[in-house]
């Protein structure tokens, strides 16, 4: 923890141009790419050149999370391998349980201290957008602005895997004309949770409609988060029940002008 | 219970899809939880150290786990010493013969007891009654789950699935009452019905909380007196303890003091502790004249091999957990099928009852993890479920054996071992940048078939039956389609600033 946070207050006071590399994810990649050019976008204006490897594909999680661990471990040296390759100073995520993911990695590794090693070192340079704007680069304004009222759904990996909490919130209160309000049980789970949402669709659908009850009390006019998945959770109960509140990732929130 | 009469952790799916359809439950579990919650963070709240003390409960009790067979032997030493006889019991069987024997010998006909999660563990109840021994529940929830022919759906509240007007009718129904819904009516009736049974019983059968290995102490914390009652009023007191609940020292009572009352019910003490060494000392104190303490392995001992798996036995009850967790809040205690629900139990059930039966409750998580930020041990109960996952897909001929060829089991073998195809045609596409680009395109195309208005809607019939988890998704929710074009797609086009 402490070579993360050594690392991190390093790069920081270099407050000068900075080269990221984009790690994208997947779900990103094929079914919201509008998040993926957002993060670029938010990123550029925030001073950094942004790089982006075409090797990339997915971090390992859902093998990982469903128990599946040896293909969860070949699809993870792959990304340690390109990370590798990559001379980018910080590696920048739009999702928090990706990241989180990444951070897990030496769990993969049990008995192998090489690759624990390579994993460690990855880990401590791969960040998720809101920590790296607030906390890396010290930005919590990048210009955005948005008018409607919009609240903040704490993903469960970025916030208690990654402790990703008051920075969201920070650079959503920094967009113009966006009016800011907490949704009750802010930080309750959605009911994603990956293959536990067809494994266990009923579950899954009964805790996201408290998730949507609450949403609707609150009457926003946008759901914002930093992952994906949690909003093709919401978001598609949202479109299925015909509310006319948004969802939006973060980083298209902040790209907004 | 109606629909809920018998579930077993074989069926958790169609346990928790039946629960879910009951809306007097999950109003009662939404109430209870919600406020359970509530009290435990105002508490943990009035405590500047909080997250100091959960650390220090948890060295403890990785360092009593480490030399578990050290300290149990100080326990025993010390307990004997004080009076007390101590058995040690391989597993519930065993556990569940030596009371029936100390009852037999005793010649017993009424056994009151307190709330005990190691003897609801090993179905101690029937034991007895087949032993043609009556065993009341003394503690208010478990008289009310007794009285309704149920068992406990949660840890510390064992009654929290029922509402108010359930027990009104229950107690009416039971115990001849007119009918009222006044909760002090209620609980004086029972404290009626209770009181005498107390005054009759031949032997009290407790729980422990924590046994001190050097003094070979007890304590039992509890809020209505009943276990002080059970514990002192019939000359024999039996107390089941897993070999788990045992602390080095005396001072480390303190630190759990104050963390488990916080941690269960949000109260800063509970308002009793009895703490018993041995039995009494001379003829005219008050207290029974015997005590046999149960030390309760049954699986417990296979757990302490693995750093992983050994923190599942730091638990202490308290049940904060099972309020946090969200499938629990939507589900309740007795899908789970098993004593220890909720998350805690999705990892204690397959680990002390074997994997075979229980395969499906590690997945009943969505991981998010609201079990570990509350566990006033920190036990990382995200950590362990995936360790189990990793076991049970690891492990899936091996339960094919355990499972011995029941009809769920085989469909359960069937689905897991096409999962285990899918997850490697899977990592082969994910380490294959090329064969994955052309997969999204694939989908794309074949996703034509059930995008309507720039989204997938429900999805039935044949394509259902192609694509399970499509359906099993659409359900409830619409999804986004793959993109036009993929991020990797645009960026191609348009690279650098």
């Amino acid at each position: 923890m402490t070579t993360v946070l050594n690392r991190q207050s390093e790069i920081g006071n270099r407050q000068s141009t900075m080269r990221v590399g984009l790690f994208v994810t997947c779900i990103v990649d094929q079914m919201w790419s509008a998040i993926g050019t957002s993060t670029v976008e938010v990123l550029r204006r925030a001073g950094c050149t942004v790089e982006f490897d075409e090797r990339q594909t997915c971090c390992g999680q859902p093998a990982f999370n469903t128990g599946y661990r040896s293909e969860a471990r070949r699809v993870a040296e792959r990304f340690i391998e390109l990370c590798e390759d990559s001379k980018a100073e910080a590696i920048v995520s739009p999702s928090g349980s990706c990241t989180a993911m990444v951070h897990h990695y030496i769990a993969l590794f049990p008995d192998d201290e090489q690759w624990r090693r390579r994993a460690r070192s990855v880990a401590a340079r791969t960040f998720e957008l809101s920590w790296f704007l607030v906390r890396v680069l010290k930005i919590d304004d990048v210009g955005a602005r948005f008018s409607g009222r919009v609240t903040w759904h704490d993903a469960c990996h970025g916030l208690r895997d990654l402790n990703v909490h008051s920075e969201p919130r920070r650079l959503i209160r920094r967009v113009r004309e966006a009016e800011f309000v907490e949704v009750e049980n802010a930080d309750a789970c959605c009911g994603f949770g990956g293959t536990f949402s067809v494994k266990y669709p009923e579950i899954s659908a009964a805790i996201l409609d408290q998730k949507i009850e609450a949403i609707e009390r609150s009457r926003v006019d946008a759901v914002v988060a930093g992952d994906a998945s949690c909003l093709m959770q919401i978001g598609g109960r949202l479109s299925r029940i015909g509310s006319k509140v948004q969802v939006m990732h973060l980083a298209e929130l902040l790209a907004a002008t | 219970m109606s629909h809920l009469d018998h579930p077993t952790t074989e069926t958790f799916d169609a346990n928790a899809r039946a629960a879910l359809t009951d809306m007097q439950l999950r109003g009662a579990l939404r109430n209870a939880t919600s406020l359970f919650g509530k009290r435990r963070l105002e508490a943990s709240q009035s405590l500047d150290n909080w997250e100091e003390l959960r650390s220090q409960a948890r060295a403890i009790k990785d360092e009593t786990l480490l030399h578990l067979d050290r300290y149990l032997e100080e326990f025993t030493a010390n307990a004997e010493r004080a009076g007390a006889q101590v058995h040690w019991a391989r597993d519930a069987a065993e556990a569940n013969g030596i009371v029936c024997g100390l009852a037999r010998e005793r010649s017993a006909h009424l056994v009151v007891k307190s709330k005990s999660m190691a003897t609801e563990e090993i179905h101690l109840n029937a034991a007895l009654e087949a032993e043609g021994i009556v065993a009341i529940e003394t503690d208010l929830g478990e008289y009310i789950v007794q009285l309704a022919g149920e068992t406990p759906s949660h840890i510390i509240a064992p009654a929290i699935h029922k509402t108010k007007g359930q027990i009104a009718a229950l107690f009416t129904d039971k115990l001849g009452i007119a009918p009222t819904e006044d909760v002090a009516m209620l609980t004086s009736t029972a404290r009626r019905v209770l009181r005498a049974k107390f005054a009759a019983a031949d032997i009290g059968v407790s729980g422990v909380n924590f046994g001190v290995a050097e003094t070979g102490t007890i304590l039992i914390l509890e809020n209505e007196g009943n276990i002080r009652l059970t514990t002192s009023l019939p000359k024999t007191h039996i107390a089941v303890m897993g070999i788990e609940k045992v602390v080095p020292r005396f001072a480390d009572l303190e630190v759990f003091l104050k963390l488990l009352p916080r941690s269960g019910t949000g109260q800063h003490l509970t308002a009793y502790q009895s703490l018993i060494t041995g039995t009494k000392r001379h003829a005219d104190d008050e207290g029974p004249d015997e005590l046999h303490l149960i030390l309760l392995d049954n699986g417990r001992s296979r757990m302490l091999g693995h750093a992983i798996t050994r923190q599942s036995l730091a638990c202490i009850r308290c049940g904060a957990c099972l309020n946090a967790c969200p499938v629990y809040q939507q589900i309740g205690g007795h899908a789970y099928g098993s004593v220890y629900p909720g998350p805690i139990g999705a990892v204690i059930t397959p680990q002390l009852f074997g994997m075979a039966k229980a395969a499906q409750l590690p997945y009943a998580s969505s991981l998010c993890g609201a079990c570990r930020e509350v566990c006033p041990v920190k036990i990382d109960i995200p950590e362990l479920l995936l360790h189990l996952r990793a076991e049970i897909t690891e492990g899936a001929e091996q339960s094919r054996q355990e499972a011995g060829g029941s009809r769920q089991g085989e469909a359960a073998i069937k689905r897991r071992r096409l999962e285990r195809i899918a997850f490697k045609l899977w990592a082969a596409v994910m380490i294959r940048p090329w064969l994955y680009e052309r997969s999204g395109r694939l989908f794309r195309v074949l996703q034509r078939f059930v995008v309507r208005g720039g989204k997938i809607g429900k999805v039935e019939g044949l394509l259902a039956r192609v694509a399970p988890p499509l359906a099993a998704w659409t359900t409830a929710r619409d999804l986004r389609p793959i993109e036009r074009r993929t991020f990797r797609e645009q960026w191609r086009d348009k690279p650098v600033d």
